[in-house]
């Protein structure tokens, strides 16, 4: 379920101004889960171009202090980042990965990707995996460069919360 | 591959139990795709009715072999034998695609003799070489049947990125070549793979794919397609989960002396969900 909402006002706050380049913001609700045996999930969040098929990497998170990069064992589990990118990066990759997040709300840094990212009908794709829990991916369609200002939502069921990804012209 | 005097016989050492007809040889690999350094992937083999039931016969395991994404054999490791199943493990330390598989090939032949009674060569469980069947076939036999017969069973896992060396034609028997890789198929979409028949495209092959789990519905739910001129079939997956797919040939393009060529090609694919 996807809400456009006329957020002029909001974006004002969250972007720069509309003298700058195009701005894209994204924040990721991880929910408070409530089992015996909680792990942190395995998080990514990519862009992906209708056209091309190319992926951006916006951030993946994943369990990088085990010992002999044991981590990496479980990023196959983002069965759809890892068929789209995950496979073919070397992790991990600067920038981009990161660990894993306790629940609560982030904001993921987009400055860079947004400088240079091509025009075009986009997906915005947030994947979760957790150990001994559920996967869940969410993905939020926009098109590049927004002409207008937007907030876009969409909201997890189970193991993702609310995803909000603005734009800005 | 190994060399021989007669090229489209003998790949490799029978290895299949060319007996269990009505039976059903599968290699079960316990993941398909593998992220980290150095993974792991165990694998159950076994011959039964029921697709992944372990309730017959193991497969023998003197005729399996792996080879990795770089084409080089890989040796199977902690090999067991049970009551009704084999084991046994492979490392995946190189990142691309790994093929476990089983291949071999013959002549066979059935005939009658002239007093009414059926010959067949060669024996079951008998492993003889091609050119004994001048001696073994009497010159009186009638209605003679022989046929190039070939099989092979196969399954893939991938380590990282997928690649496509493991897919090298043989030139031999029925063999498969993806269009989309194995190891990358998905709920609700599209696979297409090439059938090839001694190295040439083989159109009209008969494709049977069944999913995992009849134990659990009441009816096996199959799909059948048939390769077209190019040999190409395209299968939709209407789930997630472990399939087993056979596919037959037959022609009377045989080298003599066989008068007919069978091929017979299995496989075991993985489908994730979406």
């Amino acid at each position: 379920m996807i809400k456009i909402l006329a957020a002029i006002s909001l974006s004002g706050v969250v972007l720069a101004s509309a003298t700058q380049a195009s701005e894209l913001a994204l924040s990721v609700e991880l929910p408070q889960i409530d089992v015996a045996e909680y792990h942190r999930p395995y998080v990514a969040a990519w862009l992906q171009n209708d056209d091309s098929g190319d992926v951006t990497n916006l951030a993946v998170w994943y369990q990088l202090d085990k010992a002999d990069d044991k981590g990496e064992q479980w990023l196959k589990d983002m069965r759809q980042w890892w068929r789209r990118s995950g496979r073919s990066l070397d992790m991990p990759v600067d920038g981009v990965t990161g660990a894993t997040q306790q629940p609560g709300v982030y904001s993921i840094d987009t400055s860079k990707v947004a400088k240079d990212l091509a025009s075009g009908n986009y997906k915005l794709y947030v994947e979760a995996a957790r150990e001994v829990g559920g996967r869940e991916l969410l993905k939020i369609p926009f098109q590049w460069p927004a002409h207008s200002a937007q907030t876009l939502e969409t909201q997890g069921h189970s193991e993702l919360g609310k995803i909000v990804l603005q734009l800005a012209p | 591959m190994m060399k021989s005097k007669f090229p489209f016989i003998a790949i490799l050492a029978l290895s299949l139990p060319l007996a269990a007809n009505a039976h059903r040889a599968w290699v079960l690999p316990a993941a398909t795709v593998l992220s980290g350094e150095n993974a792991w992937v165990t694998f159950d083999a076994a011959v039964s009715n029921d697709i992944f039931y372990t309730d017959h016969a193991p497969m023998r395991l003197n005729g399996m072999k792996a080879i990795g994404p770089d084409g080089k054999e890989v040796s199977l490791q902690n090999p067991h034998t049970g009551k009704y199943r084999s084991s046994f493990d492979l490392e995946l330390n190189k990142e691309g695609t790994y093929k476990v598989f089983s291949a071999s090939s013959g002549l066979r032949a059935r005939w009658e003799t002239e007093d009414g009674k059926r010959g067949f060569w060669p024996g079951r469980g008998e492993t003889p070489a091609p050119e004994e069947f001048k001696k073994a076939v009497p010159k009186n036999a009638k209605n003679l049947q022989v046929s190039q017969s070939s099989r092979r069973m196969e399954t893939f896992v991938t380590a990282g990125q997928p690649n496509k060396t493991v897919f090298a034609l043989q030139n031999a028997g029925l063999e498969l070549q993806p269009i989309t890789h194995p190891n990358d198929l998905f709920a609700g979409e599209k696979a297409e793979f090439r059938f090839f028949i001694d190295g040439k495209p083989a159109e009209g092959v008969e494709v049977t794919v069944i999913p995992d789990g009849s134990r659990y519905r009441n009816s096996p739910n199959e799909i059948k397609v048939q390769s077209d001129g190019k040999g190409v079939v395209s299968i939709e997956w209407p789930s997630a989960g472990r399939y087993w797919l056979e596919a037959e040939y037959q022609d009377d393009k045989a080298p003599a002396p066989a008068t007919t060529r069978q091929g017979s090609y299995s496989a075991t694919l993985e489908v994730l969900p979406q």
